[in-house]
Order: C-alpha cells, then sequence, then structure tokens
C-alpha cells in the first residue's frame, strides 16, 4: 500500500516521472537580470498592453501553461490535469487560465512554494497512474503583490534592506511518465513552521526555519546528505533569510557550502536594487524550471534538490498582528 | 522540558537571531538623503510662496495658492511616476511635506482607478491619507480645547 513512502514525510516513486517540457516567461526586469539569458522569452511590457496588472498576470500564466505544451510536443487533450497556483486572492490568475485552457483543473495555494507543489503532486498523480501528463503552471507578478500585499503602486515608501521584490512573468511545465527530460525521484511535501517572525518585510525570515526543516526531514528520509546533491536550490528566502537558513542547518550538524543557490538571491543583480532580492511565486518555479533545467541538460548538475519555500501571511493577519508561517516543499531532480 | 516548551525556547533563540542579524540602517546617511530631499521640497515651497507674496494681496492669499501649488506638483510628480522614487531616496523627507500628502491619495487614486470611478478610485482614494485625516482633525480639536481652556483659566 504505502509502498512508495520513505520515511516519516517522503514519498520516493517507483517510476520517477519525467519533466518533458518546460516554459518560463517573464518581465523585462528579470530578463536584464543576471539569469535572463537562461529564460525562454522576456515580455518587455511588464504589463503586457493591459489597463490592470491582474489581467496582465493571467497572461503570463496562461501564455506560459501553453507554450510549455508545446515544448512537450502535446495539446491541452493529451493533458489529464493542469494544477496551477499564484499568489492572488482566491488564486483567480490559475482559474482564469483553466477557464480558457479546458483542462482539468486543480488549484493550489503555496504562495511562494506553489512550484514545487505543484510539480510534486503532478509527479505523484503521474506515478500514481492517475494521469498520463500533467501541466503544472504558476505566475506572480510585482505590482499585483504590492497592491494585494502592501501599497498603492506610485506611493512613497522607502523599502527595508529586508523587502524582496515580487519577480514578474509566468512559468509552466508538463510532468509526464514517458519522454525525454529529468526525473523527479523524490517528494518531500513540508510542513506548515512558524517561529514567530511577525515582520512582513522580512519574510526570508519567517521562511526559513521550513526550509531547514524540509530539508532536515529529507535528509532523514532518504538517507542523504549534501554529498548526495550537486545543488540544493531554496527560493525566495532572499540574501537575508538565505544567510539564516545555513545557520539553522549548520546548526543541525550540515554544511551546505557552495551547492546552496537561493532562487530569490540570484534573480537579480545588487545594481537592480530589489532590497534583499527577489520573491514570488515564479521566482523559485523560473529559476528551477529555466537556469537549473537548462544547466542538467547541460550535465553541469545531475542530481538536484530543489526546496520553494512560501511564506503564508495575507494583508490582514499581518495587520491583525499574527507572525506569518512558513512553508517549504522538496522535490529531487535527476538526470537519466 | 516538554516538547512545547523547547518550541517555544527555539522561537525565542531565533527571534534574537534574526534580529542579531538584520542588517543595520545606515541611519546619518538616511537622516542626511532625508534632510536633503524634504529641504529641497520645503525650498520650493518657500519659493513658491515668495513668489506669489509679492503679487498678492494678502499673505493668507499667498498661503493658499502655495499650499495649491505644491499639491499639485505633488499629484503631477505622481502621475509621472517620479514622487515614489523620492520616497525611496528620502523617507520621510518626502513623506511629511504637503507633497507627500498629495502623492499619498494621488498614488492611491491611480492605483484604484482601475476598479471603477467610484468603488474604486473614488471610495479607495483615502486608504493612506485617510488616517492623517482623521487624527489632524482629532488632534486639531484637542488642541482647540487646550487652548480655549487655558484662556478661560488665565481669566
Amino acid at each position: 500500500m504505502t509502498a512508495k513512502r520513505v520515511g516519516q514525510f517522503t514519498v520516493q516513486f517507483s517510476q520517477p516521472p519525467r519533466i518533458v517540457g518546460a516554459f518560463t516567461l517573464m518581465g523585462p526586469r528579470e530578463g536584464q537580470g543576471p539569469l535572463g539569458k537562461y529564460f525562454d522569452a522576456i515580455v518587455d511590457d511588464y504589463m503586457w498592453g493591459e489597463y490592470q496588472p491582474e489581467k496582465a498576470e493571467r497572461k503570463f500564466l496562461e501564455h506560459a501553461a501553453r507554450r510549455a505544451l508545446e515544448r512537450a510536443g502535446v495539446s491541452e487533450n493529451d493533458v489529464d490535469y493542469f494544477i496551477a497556483g499564484d499568489l492572488m486572492n482566491q488564486i483567480v490568475s490559475s482559474t482564469f487560465s483553466a477557464r480558457s485552457l479546458g483542462i482539468p483543473h486543480i488549484g493550489v495555494f503555496a504562495a511562494c512554494a506553489t512550484s514545487t507543489l505543484g510539480l510534486s503532486l503532478a509527479a505523484m498523480l503521474v506515478d500514481g497512474g492517475f494521469a498520463r501528463r500533467v501541466l503544472v503552471a504558476t505566475a506572480s507578478h510585482y505590482q499585483t503583490a504590492e497592491r494585494q500585499y502592501r501599497y498603492p503602486i506610485e506611493l512613497n515608501i522607502q523599502r527595508k534592506p529586508t523587502n524582496q521584490w515580487t519577480a514578474t512573468g509566468g512559468a509552466a511545465a508538463v510532468v509526464a511518465a514517458e519522454g525525454e527530460g529529468p526525473r523527479i525521484s523524490h517528494v518531500t511535501v513540508g510542513r506548515v513552521m512558524d517561529w514567530g517572525v511577525k515582520d512582513a518585510n522580512h519574510m526570508g525570515a519567517a521562511m526559513a526555519p521550513a526550509a531547514m526543516d524540509t530539508l532536515l526531514r529529507h535528509f532523514q528520509d532518504t538517507n542523504t546528505t549534501p554529498a548526495d546533491f550537486d545543488l540544493i536550490l531554496t527560493g525566495d528566502l532572499a540574501q537575508h533569510g538565505s544567510k539564516l537558513f545555513r545557520e539553522l542547518v549548520k546548526r543541525e550538524g550540515h554544511t551546505l557550502g557552495g551547492k546552496h543557490m537561493d532562487a530569490g538571491a540570484s534573480l537579480y543583480s545588487p545594481e537592480q536594487q530589489p532590497g534583499a532580492g527577489a520573491s514570488g511565486a515564479v521566482c523559485s518555479a523560473s529559476v528551477l524550471l529555466a537556469y537549473v533545467l537548462k544547466e542538467m541538460a547541460k550535465g553541469r548538475y545531475r542530481r538536484v534538490l530543489a526546496l520553494a519555500t512560501g511564506c503564508l501571511h495575507n494583508a490582514l493577519t499581518t495587520q491583525q498582528g499574527d507572525s506569518c508561517p512558513g512553508v517549504c516543499h522538496a522535490l529531487v531532480l535527476e538526470n537519466g | 522540558m516538554d516538547r512545547d516548551q523547547t518550541a517555544i525556547e527555539g522561537a525565542k533563540d531565533y527571534a534574537r537571531l534574526v534580529a542579531q542579524w538584520a542588517p543595520k540602517p545606515n541611519v546619518p546617511l538616511l537622516i542626511s538623503r532625508a534632510f536633503l530631499v524634504g529641504g529641497s521640497i520645503c525650498f520650493a515651497g518657500q519659493f513658491v510662496f515668495d513668489y506669489f507674496r509679492q503679487r498678492q494681496p494678502t499673505e493668507v492669499e499667498a498661503i493658499a495658492l502655495t499650499l495649491a501649488t505644491m499639491i499639485s506638483a505633488g499629484v503631477l510628480l505622481t502621475a509621472l511616476g517620479v514622487y515614489d522614487h523620492l520616497g525611496e531616496l528620502g523617507g520621510m523627507g518626502a513623506a511629511v511635506p504637503i507633497t507627500g500628502f498629495a502623492n499619498s491619495m494621488a498614488a492611491a487614486a491611480i492605483d484604484f482607478r482601475r476598479e471603477g470611478m467610484v468603488l474604486g478610485m473614488a471610495a479607495k482614494m483615502f486608504v493612506i491619507a485617510g488616517p492623517v485625516i482623521v487624527y489632524g482633525i482629532v488632534a486639531g480639536i484637542l488642541t482647540g480645547l487646550v487652548a480655549t481652556l487655558l484662556r478661560l483659566a488665565a481669566g
């Protein structure tokens, strides 16, 4: 019955599903960043001709999803489920995209950890025999997130050094049993962790304990160490959150060294001045589906542990004085 | 120590670590920038006031025209997408002058215009400026009350 479970939290697939097609479609700021050349397409106008940024975000998600299908060489009819999530209230960017895609839709919310949660669920559905192919997508947009979580765009606000800049773009992938591409071998769905960080301007600090917890549980369940991976990708802890994460992991006896990379700390250059780095559901999704997949295809990385992190507060909980819970979902990508 | 107690101690310890490692703001730099940005806005305001003072019969008219000019300038710079950068640079130096108040209303108006003229722009225009108005009026009433009481006490 539970042959596919290892340890307490981890799933090990018997026939690891593959990512057979992916597409990342990013905004201009992301395109100018250090990882710009890895993205599949850049839209120069972050509003994409729309008056409302929410409509632009939707466009990023839907176009990324359609182009991922093209990359996988399949049509909507060949896909059994469309798993998508985003940061908007009631995940409207996902559901509105699902409306026009016409694929049975599973909506997920894990804030900025949507990428690995979506891919994990897709892999479980495929390996479990419940689906041939699953389309996974997410998107985020600087302006929609600012409007929903913070202040009007043109307001005179001085950013804190720990603030993170929500990335604009959409990213999607097709997970299938058959085809070419890296395999998803393990999945560790994380617990929601809250170590009392109340500062919504320091999401990296709020999410670092969740990243540490999921990482350690994965190591424990699969009996692995950092030495078993070529890259450990977290996202989006950003600059300060990453430091806290490495310290917490060190206290538990693991040193990640040069193997650790954080999506939030990598998307923008220091000259682009986004405070501590990037965030947003598309941040870890795009770094994973563009940078990591392409470097895996070149053979630079063979085994990657991806740990996307999400900060699960909203504007109300912050105003009501609650702390920010964090979550982190992990998956292992393998070549071959 | 039971499990919950361990967790609480862990969280406290983490809060200390987060606070200790939080990037320290460069206070002298931030204050100087606030002074320069706020000072420049006030310098411009003084210049506008002097201009009107020479051309208006009384100081009251000159003040009214100065306020109207500075508010319009704040709204214009907001619409041109400049004022938020002034805020990023100058912090409270850009927020405190009346141009900052104009920015808080214009920014909200521009943002919520996309949800319509009535329930969007008109209703949500005061999202940021509302508290300033409410507490400004409350402070005015209290100050007036204290002033009146003092005058009565002085006979």
